[in-house]
């Protein structure tokens, strides 16, 4: 156990010691150790507070500011429906319901065998082919519920991320 | 030492008669839309089919054309020969494509969307005269899907950098103020204020640390520009950052974009190193006494972040909510510095306003708003893109013609523009021009340039619920009049949707909306009742008929519907 939160620790470190800008703040900290973990442990919080000098408060107000921000492990994959305006008119509701039925969810959460999870996004940024998902963030756009049902019971066949086409 | 202007514009020069002159030259949209529509596999196939037949061509990622409904696009070009642009391109169309236009050199005329020459090319009628293009004029844009944003000496070849080269040889920094001034440009992040006066307050300032930020925070739904201008042309908005930092004396700036969105994060890093290494970016640059150095800062997902003065905290890592005014960011900005905040497309038409000049500019468009309209357009419409209009073309012009009307002939019912807080209008009021003024006399706000469209199958009562529950999840929560009237509005809202309100419901929403304008600190609370209030005043009947027959007059409501927790409920 000790050396599971150990090598966390050292994953986190490594993250937060390579971040590109110059100007590190908590923000910087906490996005760069969710690219690296998916999610901010409390340990990755305290190092955050140590590596800016702020204390653990300060980066658990931030942390729970900002939505995307998770708290607890991802599944395998990740599955993102955008649920804007532009979505919304091109009909990604039917679509949501559709997931949420095949995964078996009642909103955004993960899945019981941890093998998707599913979170509402506010906009995924291309709206001219609404509507759209990311799947283990590659886009698919003018994405139908027949389409995201394909996607989505290729996901809980495999085990890694795809990333190829 | 760092290279000299003469240094990187030769060896851009030859770069560029290799690309266009020396051997075919093809050009793929892997901006969001293309990426979206499957263009990296696209890219995948192009060059298994170039190696196959062991084609000696380039191939460049490029950024957004416009017509993103044709997604994924591909640009194909040859020395001497045609060039066409081709849409709707899979895997399979690609290898046709290369076997077609640059093995036999016949283009391609069934998947061809328009041809880039002069005139017609085999029967292929020219891209600009497309009823999407057909009434364009592009100035930010003008690079966008023509140059590969990862590589600046395609950006120098077409008069890159030349701006700030002219302006830092043989201006004054209150020279570039004055054309900025002259230009009449005036703010597309929505509040339009003049940008020649917002640089002369930060210009006013003695304190020898200024900041420039470039908002890119984008948050609104149908917004994509300034993210299409960072993955198309990141090196437009590099100058005109170093351009405005010339002006008013800053020498640091950060481009502030949300994290996720790795296009265009990418694609701008990319561009800012380049500036970097070619002396663009960092001391004494083109051996000037003017230093500029510049980031990306990224922010979580908060709407509110593009707030100017959330969008400070934001950077400075903190919670992103709106600060008090007084005092203003050119007194006391990021990290209590002067700082001078613009949207991405205001510093993108930067360079073309200082090397054509403030009139060239002000000559566009209309009186007092010159220039250019940057148009995202989704929704229920044919053609759905970005588009670049002059000002004063009509809101019936661009749905009618520039994005060809709705898709299968259904009949247009209204058109949300300016984000979420800016409210629907009626297809039957589209006789507005595209004019800060003028649409905001007939209540309506051109904003950062979002236009979606609904059609006749959209309930009124159902997007308005969408769009108050987007505004309900991204209040930062500090004033609770926003806070707790989104809330509540969300909460009448879904009741009528679900054909169960009650008698006050419509009281109760108005009472809500004048406190929330009332009493909160920033646009997000102040304008926060508008999806509403627009919504009742040009479909007031579909209202009641909820209300008070209970009934969905187009017959979708009760809708499923599904919305996300907020963790600042």
């Amino acid at each position: 156990m000790t050396s599971t939160v150990e090598t966390l620790r050292q994953r986190v470190n490594k993250a937060l010691r390579s971040q590109k800008p110059e100007t590190v703040t908590v923000l910087s900290c906490l996005l760069a150790v969710e690219d690296e973990l998916g999610y901010v442990p409390r340990q990755a919080a305290e190092e955050v507070a140590r590596f800016t000098g702020s204390t653990v408060n300060d980066v658990w107000g931030v942390a729970s500011f900002y939505t995307n921000f998770r708290f607890q492990p991802p599944g395998r994959h990740r599955v993102e429906v955008c649920w804007g305006p532009s979505c919304h008119i091109r009909g990604v509701m039917p679509v949501i319901q559709r997931a949420l039925q095949d995964l078996g969810l009642s909103g955004e959460g993960t899945t019981g065998d941890n093998a998707v999870t599913l979170r509402y996004n506010t906009c995924l940024g291309a709206c001219a082919n609404a509507p759209v998902i990311s799947v283990d963030h590659r886009l698919m756009g003018r994405i139908t519920p027949e389409q995201a049902s394909q996607v989505l019971s290729g996901l809980k066949s495999t085990e890694e991320p795809s990333h190829g086409p | 030492m760092a290279p000299s202007f003469e240094h990187i514009s030769d060896r851009a020069a030859r770069k560029w008669q290799t690309l266009t002159q020396d051997r075919p030259w093809i050009r793929v949209g892997t901006a969001l839309c293309g990426k979206a529509a499957g263009a990296d596999e696209v890219v995948s196939a192009l060059e298994q089919e170039l190696e196959r037949r062991d084609i000696d061509a380039s191939i460049s990622e490029v950024g957004c054309l416009g017509p993103c409904f044709a997604e994924p696009l591909v640009d194909v070009s040859t020395p001497g020969g045609a060039r066409v642009v081709y849409g709707g391109v899979t895997p399979e169309a690609a290898a046709e494509i290369v076997s077609s236009h640059l093995v036999e050199g016949r283009p391609l005329a069934g998947y061809a969307l328009g041809s880039l020459d002069d005139g017609e090319s085999n029967g292929i009628p020219r891209l600009s005269d497309h009823p999407m293009m057909k009434l364009q004029r592009r100035i930010a844009l003008r690079n966008a899907g023509h140059l590969d944003p990862c590589d600046i000496d395609q950006y120098v070849a077409n008069d890159g950098y030349a701006a700030l080269r002219r302006a830092l040889t043989g201006m004054t920094p209150d020279e570039v103020r004055q054309e900025v001034a002259k230009s009449g440009l005036r703010g597309r992040g929505g509040a339009a204020f003049p940008t020649a006066t917002k640089w002369n307050f930060l210009a006013g300032s003695k304190d020898p640390v200024k900041y420039i930020l470039a908002n890119c925070e984008e948050g609104d739904p149908g917004a994509f520009n300034d993210k299409g201008i960072l993955e198309s042309d990141p090196h437009s908005l590099i100058e005109g950052m170093i351009l405005a930092g010339y002006a008013t004396g800053a020498s640091m700036g950060y481009v502030f974009i949300r994290h996720g969105h790795n296009g265009p994060i990418d694609r701008t890093w990319r561009a800012i190193e380049q500036a970097r290494e070619s002396g663009v970016l960092g001391r004494s640059i083109f051996g000037s006494t003017f230093s500029f150095n510049l980031e990306v800062s990224l922010t979580g997902d908060s709407y509110v972040a593009g707030e100017e003065t959330a969008l400070m905290e934001s950077i400075e890592g903190k919670r992103a909510m709106p600060r008090y005014r007084p005092p203003f960011p050119a007194q006391v900005g990021l990290f209590g510095k002067p700082t001078n905040i613009n949207n991405v497309k205001t510093l993108a038409y930067v360079p073309q306003i200082v090397l054509n000049g403030g009139d060239w500019f002000a000559a566009i468009g209309r009186e007092r708003s010159a220039g250019t309209a940057i148009l995202c357009l989704s929704g229920s419409l044919a053609y759905t893109g970005m588009a670049e209009v002059p000002m004063g073309v009509t809101l019936r012009e661009v749905v009618e013609q520039v994005a060809g009307g709705t898709p299968n002939g259904k009949k247009l019912k209204l058109l949300q523009t300016g984000g979420p807080l800016g409210g629907v209008l009626s297809s039957e009021a589209l006789d507005i021009p595209l004019d800060f003024d003028a649409m905001s006399q007939a209540g309506a706000i051109l904003g950062s340039g979002g236009i979606i469209a609904a059609d006749e199958d959209s309930c009124v009562v159902d997007l308005t619920r969408a769009l108050i529950a987007f505004c309900q999840y991204e209040s930062c929560g500090k004033c609770f009049p926003c806070r707790s009237g989104m809330t509540h509005l969300l909460e009448a809202l879904e009741r009528i949707c679900r054909l169960e309100s009650r008698p006050e419901d419509l009281t109760l929403m108005e009472e809500i909306g004048r406190n929330m304008q009332a009493g909160s600190l920033c646009g997000h609370g102040q304008l926060g009742f508008n999806p509403v209030s627009s919504a009742l005043r040009h479909f007031r009947g579909e209202f009641e008929r909820h209300l008070v027959d209970r009934t969905c007059p187009v017959g979708t409501c009760p809708t499923p519907w599904s919305s996300p927790t907020s963790s600042r409920r």
